[in-house]
């Protein structure tokens, strides 16, 4: 019996964490997020790609790495750490997934082969199946795609848009297709982008197993919810550890404000709940690997519990840092913000927490 | 990530679920006697809570580790096959072995650190459910800050003669022997002036007084000393060592206060009650609000309960460091079971505050019980404030509190 990740994953974990400390300082971010870098940000995407994490999901026989979401999960953790503006969620987890359970044999072959030599790059739209809104609305009809989608991730370095509708249908369009128009969404985070994609009368591949099967988009989300979960821990890790860094630092009253009880109770508190949060996560990227029962209620409480605290640290470890945690010069807001995008990414916690009910039979 | 114990054990699980079968329907006949033996009481098969543990130890379900010539089974201690006991144990409503401090905490310093006269004495008795022990640590002016306790001893012709009071005693009404902190050393600083003596209940001069707790309870006791004598040699290390000798033991039960698999039966309990009862018509189970708060308490709980996997790794495990895992498990635990036992009252609603024998009460009025319990644990064995101050310093490297200076 061994819990945690393996040396394997966390050897990886630390290359992509090392590789993002060395490139990817706050200047850069900063950089990317507030004047548009695009260079910086294009070279961060391609040394990234070097250590290969847009191939973990993609079967060995595919040209890709053949490794499982705990691998993905253990990655995650890294870019949420160091706040990566790079595309991985969508791009690299839902994607490969979406087409091992969705596709039919030529589908898969074609599209897992071209992604692991990245020929094809996919940005993801699934919001028309967990949480539809007033304005949005989306219909397949044979070979054609209608209507709106929003909140399409990992749009950064994509060729194709995969997009699926309320009832769980996931469909490939080219971004080469005419009728395709794509707005852009302005969040408070800046280190990742959001479109709004307004399809008419677009040609489209719909994955064919997805006709009569809901297991693709299930599964697709579950991964996604836990590997965004994952990218908040990391986020929430970093946002602790400069909050006790600053803490011992920071002097008023002639003493470290670190050694106050209510300083250090606030440290003690976000500690303790994020230690369980590690578990937690880890334990439902397994039982997605495992194809256990119970696995979509792990993806669903991994990922609203890890919101839940992760909200709760990014709030108090701001605090920790007094007004200079309130300022754009210390940068803590980035991390900040990233928690709170994904919060609300695949589902805000109380929409999952439902999900979580019905699937026990409740 | 593994999470297969192997053959062996799935084997072994097979053995105790033979077990508990066999042993369904345990009906002490003593129970008025030992703690926590009250809930057997009805089954078909009788005997003593003694003769149970006796059973359980001649298995290797209970004792396992502990040398055969003290009474234990004599066998290296296997964590995987401790958790099957308890979680097998659990499932099929066979009491679990007695715990209680003696066998908890007073066995393991006694083979630690008890001479060899002491152990044969002590441990096979304590084992069998025989000889109970209370603890006497606290008093009235030494709680979190407990090094600072004032009951004295005095060495006068070859006898320990104790003078002081202890509070916060539990089983102290059940017990033959109480494993004690005294004052020994006056003149010795504060955590150098201790002494772990062993006195036993029945010395003249003792008096307990039972102290009811707000459950209604008399779980606990205050216990008075009047130059209480007793030999010596009823003293475990040195004089002065009694602050060491305490702290091994305290580890093991910060440990014992937050059983995860306890948490998870009680969240089922309450996912069953919220199935039963209404509210104006509705199952309680399908009212939005309740339903999410309920999800909201199972992430927290299974988040626990990964996390203690993830202790129980690392004990398997050498290499695997979960220092903060392990750390936090008393202040999440105690809070985590005090939050879901008040939740189940709110569901309940007014029927919620029913107690004692009152018509109408739901599950025998456990919830109230267990949420007000959960309170006292969140308080004893190092409140969640000195659970706080021990992970930011000793967990996350934050400075110590200056020292206030004497006289200042």
């Amino acid at each position: 019996m061994y819990f945690g990740l393996s040396e394997d994953q966390i050897f990886f974990q630390d290359n992509v964490k090392k590789f993002l400390e060395d490139n990817a300082p706050l200047d850069v971010i900063r950089k990317i997020a507030n004047e548009d870098d695009k260079t910086s940000k294009e070279d961060l995407h391609k040394g990234i790609i070097t250590l290969g994490i847009n191939n973990i999901l993609i079967p060995e026989e595919n040209g890709g790495l053949g490794l499982d979401l705990l691998f993905a999960t253990a990655v995650s953790q890294s870019l949420g750490e160091g706040i990566a503006t790079l595309p991985f969620t969508g791009s690299y987890v839902m994607a490969p997934i979406a087409i091992k359970y969705g596709a039919n044999e030529e589908q898969r072959n074609f599209y897992l082969n071209e992604m692991s030599s990245n020929n094809i790059n996919f940005s993801i739209g699934f919001s028309e199946f967990f949480g539809s809104r007033n304005e949005s609305e989306l219909n397949f009809l044979k070979n054609k795609v209608n209507g709106k989608t929003f909140f399409v991730m990992d749009f950064d370095y994509a060729t194709h848009i995969m997009v699926c509708d309320k009832d769980g249908q996931i469909g490939i369009v080219s971004l080469e297709s005419t009728g395709i128009e794509v707005v852009d969404l302005i969040t408070v985070d800046k280190t990742r982008v959001f479109k709004e994609i307004i399809f008419k009368n677009t040609e489209v591949d719909i994955l064919e197993n997805t006709l009569s099967s809901k297991e693709a988009v299930n599964n697709a989300i579950d991964a996604g919810r836990i590997v965004i979960a994952a990218d908040s821990l990391g986020a929430s890790k970093a946002m602790l550890d400069k909050a006790i860094e600053y803490s011992k630092e920071r002097k008023q009253f002639n003493r470290a404000i670190g050694s106050f009880q209510a300083v250090k109770h606030m440290c003690a508190e976000m500690a303790a709940e994020l230690e369980p949060c590690y578990s937690i996560l880890w334990h439902a990227a397994h039982s997605f690997d495992s194809g256990e029962k119970n696995k979509k209620i792990m993806a669903c409480h991994a990922k609203s519990h890890i919101s839940d605290i992760s909200k709760m640290i990014s709030k108090k470890a701001t605090e920790v840092h007094g007004g200079m945690g309130f300022t754009d010069l210390l940068g803590l807001h980035y991390w900040f913000k990233r928690i709170g995008v994904n919060r609300q990414m695949l589902g805000s916690p109380e929409i999952i927490r439902e999900e979580a009910a019905k699937s026990q039979g409740l | 990530m593994d999470l297969n114990f192997g053959k062996k054990y799935k084997d072994f699980t097979k053995e105790v679920k033979d077990f508990c079968k066999k042993y369904k329907g345990i009906h002490f006949i003593d129970s008025s006697k030992v703690p926590l033996s009250g809930s057997f009481k009805s089954g078909e098969i009788k005997m003593t809570r003694s003769d149970w543990q006796k059973i359980l130890i001649e298995k290797g379900y209970f004792a396992r580790s502990i040398p055969s010539e003290y009474g234990g089974y004599g066998e290296e201690s296997d964590i995987i096959k401790s958790r099957i006991i308890a979680e097998e144990f659990a499932k099929s409503k066979i009491p679990p072995p007695m715990g209680g401090q003696g066998i908890d905490m007073l066995v393991p310093t006694l083979l630690e650190l008890g001479t060899e006269e002491q152990k044969q004495k002590y441990i096979k008795p304590t084992l069998h459910g025989e000889i109970i022990w209370c603890q006497g640590y606290s008093e009235p002016n030494a709680g979190s800050d407990l090094a600072s306790l004032q009951t004295k001893g005095k060495l006068i012709d070859g006898n320990w003669v104790i003078n002081g009071q202890k509070i916060w005693t539990s089983t102290a009404q059940y017990s033959q022997m109480m494993f004690c902190l005294v004052r020994t050393e006056p003149d010795a600083s504060k955590h150098a002036g201790i002494s772990y003596l062993l006195i036993p209940m029945d010395t003249p001069g003792i008096e307990i007084r039972p102290l009811v707790d707000m459950t209604l309870n008399a779980g606990f006791n205050e216990v008075f000393f009047t130059d209480v004598t007793i030999p010596e040699n009823n003293i475990v290390g040195k004089r002065g060592e009694g602050w060491a000798v305490a702290n091994a033991t305290l580890s093991h039960e910060r440990g014992s206060l937050s059983d995860p698999n306890a948490m998870m039966n009680r969240l089922n309990s309450l996912i069953d009650r919220m199935k039963k009862e209404t509210i104006n018509g509705e199952k309680v189970i399908k009212n939005p609000v309740y339903r999410d708060k309920l999800m909201k308490i199972q992430g927290k709980v299974i988040a626990f309960q990964s996390n203690s996997l993830r202790v129980l790794s690392a004990k398997l495990n050498k290499n695997q460091d979960v220092k903060i895992a392990g750390m936090i498990q008393k202040l999440v635990g105690t809070e985590l079971r005090h939050e879901l036992e008040g939740f189940a009252i709110d569901i309940m609603g007014e029927l919620g505050t029913l107690y004692e024998n009152s018509p109408n009460i739901r599950d025998g009025g456990s919830w109230q019980i267990a949420y007000m319990y959960f309170l006292g644990l969140i308080i004893g064995g190092g409140t969640s404030q000195i659970q706080k101050n021990i992970i930011s310093e000793r967990g996350l490297g934050m400075p110590k509190e200056p020292k206030v200076q004497q006289g200042a």
